[in-house]
């Protein structure tokens, strides 16, 4: 008898097709209460850096360039106080097969696929992943399918989309397009159940470590050039995968004291599974409507537990506007002649302020780049931004209203890092524990649990988890 | 009104979920909009413009759906020109090799 391939009856098989689709035995790292062991997950099913780094250079990925950014340094330096104006690098990431950092989760994904005989994979992503996923099947001879959340209901995409959609067939994988919404995860479920392909998926142990390289690598890079460990690196937050993954790398590199700083772009405002709201967007990741909910609710990807797990490793948090991502994005052309973004400038955009708190002789370091094409570039952008009602001004970005304005500085000295309370959103991470787990009691187990995953003391985490109500 | 011959490549529309039957989180909008997909493919079957037809993807999968285009065209580019971005490279030059700020 045929299987009843409805939306629920999928719904119901997620765990079967899961396990069939990965072979992780997730349930091995389980605790008794809330948590899992992160880090035995992570030896068990990740790989070492050694091994990851082989891999990814025999698929054309790694050991990027580390670029001085000499001219946005200066101008950085005009706006800072006197001494104070650190070195911005950046980590060329484009020079990846498939032109972003995507391709190291990518490489480890397909060569795990590869080992365990899968015959193709699958990747639900619009953004540079698909492409990342789609290059490494090509090289490694397997099927590929992109599932993308591409269109509204007028089959209108983003620019930035449609590229992302073109470049996964020019490397010869199936697109499947769909209009806006979250049930795309169950039309992901139904074509691995129908296909029997690998899930790779971006929040695997392997896929998260795979990044880890990164970290290392550029770690390495600023030793051998500079004689120093980099005292900020950040990076553009979504998914979370980029930053766990570097930080990662910087710990296993013995870069302990190197700040790690986050930055999103603010889309406040913007509902993310809403028809009218999706085209309203400029810029389709690293923003605040994908990064908040997965910064303080990991456990939402399509995985039953998810390797990235940002708090555990953020030091800061700072969000940018749009207006100021573009600016920076057409400064890196014009000054440093590099062709970049646009949506991975969100970190190069608070480097640029963060280096101007900095002293002169420290070093920032912005982890990624990605590929520019047509779509991917400012002028698409602000075109479709223009055509969908988006006034685009000169003014104060902090008066820019996503969806409606996209305010360029009038000045560069006005681009600004706005601080996100990191406390508040450990404090969002617990009540979404007490939530989803419907929490009465907490075990000595669950309480060092949730110390791990918001890096914070004791008495934090039992302040919060009493004024919830529950017992200790 | 275009038309397939047997061997086009096409892509075919489906309706996944129909308006009013989404999922519960989905917002009101949202709500009152179809579940749509799109598949590109080789046409098994003659067809003309929204007549169903079975197309064979590029991973050799059969699906069935309703004839929207052939042979579709990348229609991103990469825009128009934006005024406002040669504004901040004049700015930018002028702030950084242009004198004093």
């Amino acid at each position: 008898m045929a299987k009843d391939m409805s939306y629920e009856a999928l719904n119901a098989r997620k765990n079967e097709i899961m396990k069939a689709a990965m072979q992780i035995s997730y349930e091995d790292f389980e605790l008794a209460g809330i948590g899992f062991n992160y880090e035995k997950m992570m030896d068990e099913v990740g790989y070492s850096i050694e091994e990851m780094r082989k891999m990814q250079l025999e698929n054309a990925v790694g050991n990027t360039p580390l670029l001085e950014m000499r001219n946005l340094t200066a101008l950085a330096r005009k706006y800072a106080p006197a001494g104070k104006g650190a070195r911005i690098l950046v980590k060329d990431e484009a020079c990846n097969a498939s032109g972003s950092f995507k391709a190291r989760r990518a490489a480890i994904a397909v060569q795990q696929a590869k080992k365990l005989g899968y015959k193709g994979v699958i990747a639900a992503t619009s953004g540079n992943y698909g492409a990342a996923v789609a290059a490494q099947a090509a090289m490694n001879g397997l099927k590929c399918i992109v599932v993308q959340e591409c269109y509204d209901n007028d089959k209108i995409g983003q620019p930035e989309i449609l590229e992302k959609q073109r470049i996964c067939e020019a490397y010869g994988a199936e697109v499947v397009q769909l209009t806006v919404g979250p049930e795309l995860f169950t039309t992901f479920l139904g074509l691995l159940e129908e296909t029997g392909y690998f899930n790779a998926s971006l929040y695997t142990p392997f896929g998260i470590a795979g990044v880890e390289t990164l970290g290392y690598e550029l770690a390495e890079q600023c030793r051998q050039r500079y004689g120093k460990d980099p005292d900020v690196v950040v990076c553009t937050n979504a998914g979370g995968g980029n930053l766990t993954g570097t930080a990662r790398g910087l710990i296993k590199a013995d870069a302990t004291k190197t700040q790690v700083v986050g930055a999103s772009i603010d889309l406040k405002g913007l509902h993310m599974a809403s028809n009218g709201d999706f085209n309203k967007k400029s810029c389709t990741t690293g923003h605040t409507g994908f990064a908040i909910p997965f910064v303080t609710w990991p456990d939402r990807s399509d995985c039953p537990r998810n390797a990235a797990r940002t708090l555990r490793y953020m030091d800061r948090y700072v969000i940018v506007k749009q207006g100021e991502v573009f600016y920076i994005t057409q400064a890196l052309a014009v000054l440093e002649g590099y062709e970049r973004g646009p949506a991975g400038n969100t970190s190069l955009t608070a480097a640029f302020v963060l280096a101007q708190e900095m002293n002169e002789d420290e070093i920032i370091i912005v982890q990624e780049t990605e590929y520019t094409g047509a779509g991917k570039h400012t002028m698409p952008q602000l075109t479709f931004a223009k055509q969908n009602g988006v006034d685009v001004l000169f003014g104060d970005p902090d008066n820019e209203i996503p969806g409606k304005t996209l305010v360029f500085p009038e000045d560069p000295g006005m681009i600004k890092a706005r601080e996100y309370d990191l406390s508040k959103a450990k404090k969002s991470y617990i009540h979404n524990c007490v939530k989803n787990y419907d929490m009465a009691t907490a075990s000595e187990e669950d309480i060092n649990y949730i110390m791990d995953e918001i890096k914070e003391s004791r008495e934090f985490v039992l302040a919060e988890l009493k004024g919830a109500g529950i017992t200790i | 009104m275009i038309s397939a011959k047997k061997g086009d490549w096409v892509q075919v529309e489906n309706i996944v979920l129909p308006a009013g039957h989404r999922a519960p989180q989905v917002p009101e909008d949202t709500q009152k909009c179809d579940l749509k997909m799109w598949v590109k493919g080789e046409a098994l079957q003659d067809a003309k413009e929204d007549e169903e037809l079975e197309v064979k993807t590029t991973t050799g999968r059969i699906v069935k759906g309703r004839l929207v285009e052939v042979n579709s065209r990348y229609v991103h580019d990469y825009g128009e020109f934006q005024p406002e971005l040669l504004k901040i490279e004049h700015q930018l030059k002028e702030i950084l090799f242009g004198g004093e700020k």
